[in-house]
């Protein structure tokens, strides 16, 4: 491994990426129209609103069942499940839990509207029994930022890497490198490692442009997230240069890195939690790089999580990272057709 | 002069296709050798066997006398055909990124001098006429000092002043000693930078010398053409062919000849006497114009 040859490749593909005009404009100008775009969905979602949960079985509240019900600009919502009512309760998704069958009621101290809420219902339920929980209140842009910063970075790493790969083959840009001592694996490093620091401008900025917007819950260290970032961007990025790792075709990488990328979006739990999915389906989101990602990123911004709270994640993104980058140094051929 | 480069019963098929058939041939220290022949002849494979790019079915490459090596392929100065280079960098940042790929590259001021890049240095390279971008990729050729140049169409796509130009940069080149293999369609700069050809057809070496010992081994005095008029001469087989619409007769006295021909019922309306060039030698040995051949051999 030559660091000089290492670090021309590098700076070459950084210049490369720096005056391409186009993309870079694509590559700012996308992280506007995200933010832009979470401000218009999520807009609405500081405005002051009561939420109470209440514990019953039936899927729908019965406003004559009891007159407490039908107070106006309350909204009632049903819950079936204890556990999952109060976690809601935990996370500030609802401000009060009410089990009117029990006559007892949860409230999350930490919760100023639920302090307000209980004011006003307590003149209703003067029996009521009282119990208090505590948490961290966490809205769905605090939990879907993460996936969606991840399901960016794994287009930018899959496309950015695998496409720029075939581009230069097809081109025979990898041919004249070839009749060079530039080895495969200084090349491919020098590629991982740019779009590694392409990567991690654009997901800062992304990410800071949005919490000056939102003010996001971040619980845990900025450190952590960087690793998991890191990590994260290294395994997506290995695995699109070892699906570029031969092709000279657009088309073909074009649909294989599809294959890689939708089962990420769809399974990786960006959108949804796999929880009560088939098992089967859970260990096959197990193997794509983008779950650990989202899971850690999780975990550090809404619970906090400290280094062995996610070393199982981060163990298996780095598993991922030398796996793919290996198979794609060995793989790897500067011409395609098996050249 | 000592041999640098030397081919023995070189071989290489794409699956069916038989792109080079046991071709052997060395090459001198400080020679220009040039590779010609036609589309598929099997130059540019040859090349890039010749490179280390593409593995041979069978045959030695040696360089020094010792079966080459990675070591001395990447001691070789390449021009590809067809080269693209990383986009968006200027001149000397691509002059730059090829010499730090070596351990001892050549001075950087001293290639731009040589190539005559000082004018576009710090111009984008996709910006550059056919003629400076030439110039370029020979300067990258040359990054890394190599003893062989290899040379794959290098002046193909240039107006004719800018091969002129091409060939006097070679001729520099070639007068530092370096050793220099190139294919060419262009039958003059063959005759005007090799020391030695070899003219391949269907993967085979099918006439090898100097280009005027080639030259005086298939044709003496001069070459007669008329248009084709569906009359034959009366003179030995061998000295006389019907090739693209016209009579070729190959004459060692040109008055004689033509007296003959009036004598024969001839007529010399469209009349064309010259000296025999390699183009001829080509069109002789394998029934086409080389210089007719579309440029961009992929063999």
């Amino acid at each position: 491994m030559s660091f000089k040859r290492f670090f021309a490749v590098l700076k070459a593909r950084n210049l490369e990426f720096w005056r391409d005009r186009s993309s870079l404009a694509w590559n700012l100008i996308f992280p506007v129209l995200l933010v832009a775009g979470f401000a218009l969905v999520f807009s609405n979602d500081p405005k002051a609103e009561y939420k109470i949960g209440v514990l019953q079985q039936a899927a729908t509240v019965d406003i004559a069942a009891n007159p407490l019900l039908a107070t106006k600009y309350l909204e009632f919502v049903p819950f079936a499940d204890e556990s999952i009512a109060l976690e809601k309760l935990r996370h500030h998704q609802l401000d009060l839990l009410i089990d009117l069958s029990q006559n007892r009621y949860w409230q999350n101290e930490r919760s100023a509207k639920g302090y307000l809420v209980e004011k006003i219902l307590l003149p209703q339920m003067p029996d009521a029994t009282r119990l208090a929980v505590t948490g961290e209140s966490i809205r769905y842009v605090d939990w879907a930022l993460p996936g969606i910063l991840g399901m960016n970075m794994m287009f930018s790493c899959l496309f950015g890497v695998g496409y720029v790969l075939v581009r230069y083959r097809k081109s025979s840009v990898l041919k004249r490198l070839q009749a060079t001592p530039l080895s495969a694996f200084e090349f491919v490093s020098a590629q991982v490692v740019s779009r590694l620091l392409i990567v991690l401008v654009i997901a800062s900025s992304i990410y800071f442009a949005c919490d000056a917007v939102f003010d996001f819950m971040m619980l845990g260290s900025y450190w952590h997230l960087l690793l998991v970032t890191l990590l994260g961007a290294s395994a997506m990025i290995s695995l699109g240069l070892l699906i570029a790792s031969r092709t000279r075709s657009e088309e073909l990488t074009g649909g294989l890195l599809n294959m890689a990328s939708w089962p990420m979006m769809i399974l990786s739990g960006v959108w949804f939690s796999l929880d009560g999915a088939p098992k089967a389906l859970q260990y096959f989101a197990d193997i794509l790089p983008l779950t650990h990602l989202v899971a850690a990123a999780r975990a550090v911004m809404i619970d906090g999580a400290d280094l062995s709270a996610i070393s199982y994640h981060l163990a298996a993104l780095a598993l991922m990272t030398t796996v793919f980058l290996a198979s794609g140094a060995w793989l790897f051929r500067w011409q395609g057709d098996g050249r | 002069m000592a041999v640098v480069l030397e081919v023995r019963d070189l071989r290489k098929s794409y699956g069916e296709l038989v792109a080079v058939n046991g071709i052997s041939f060395a090459v001198q220290q400080g020679q220009c050798f040039g590779l010609l022949g036609p589309n598929g002849a099997g130059k540019t494979t040859t090349m890039e066997m010749l490179e280390g790019l593409v593995t041979a079915d069978s045959g030695d490459i040696l360089y020094q006398g010792r079966i080459a090596t990675r070591s001395d392929f990447q001691q070789l100065g390449v021009q590809f055909q067809q080269t693209a280079l990383q986009d968006f960098l200027t001149v000397k940042e691509t002059l730059q990124l090829f010499a730090a790929f070596y351990d001892e590259p050549a001075d950087i001021d001293e290639l731009i001098q040589l190539c005559d890049l000082s004018e576009f240095l710090l111009q984008d390279h996709r910006k550059l006429s056919g003629g400076q971008r030439q110039r370029l990729l020979l300067a990258l050729a040359l990054v890394n000092q190599p003893k062989i140049l290899f040379l794959d169409e290098p002046t193909t796509g240039l107006d004719p002043h800018g091969r002129r130009n091409f060939w006097q940069l070679i001729t520099t080149i070639k007068g530092q000693g370096r050793t220099i293999v190139l294919t060419t369609h262009y039958m003059d700069e063959a005759e005007f930078l090799c020391d030695e050809i070899v003219i391949m057809a269907k993967g085979q070496i099918i006439a090898r010398n100097s280009p005027q010992a080639l030259l005086a081994e298939h044709f003496n005095g001069a070459l007669i053409r008329l248009p084709d008029r569906g009359m034959q001469p009366n003179v030995p087989a061998e000295q006389w062919h019907l090739t693209n619409g016209f009579l070729h007769i190959n004459s060692l006295d040109v008055e004689a000849s033509i007296r003959q021909l009036l004598a024969e019922g001839f007529s010399l309306e469209g009349l064309f006497i010259k000296s025999a060039n390699l183009d001829d030698l080509f069109l002789k040995l394998t029934g086409q114009s080389l210089s007719a051949n579309e440029v961009g051999d992929k063999s």
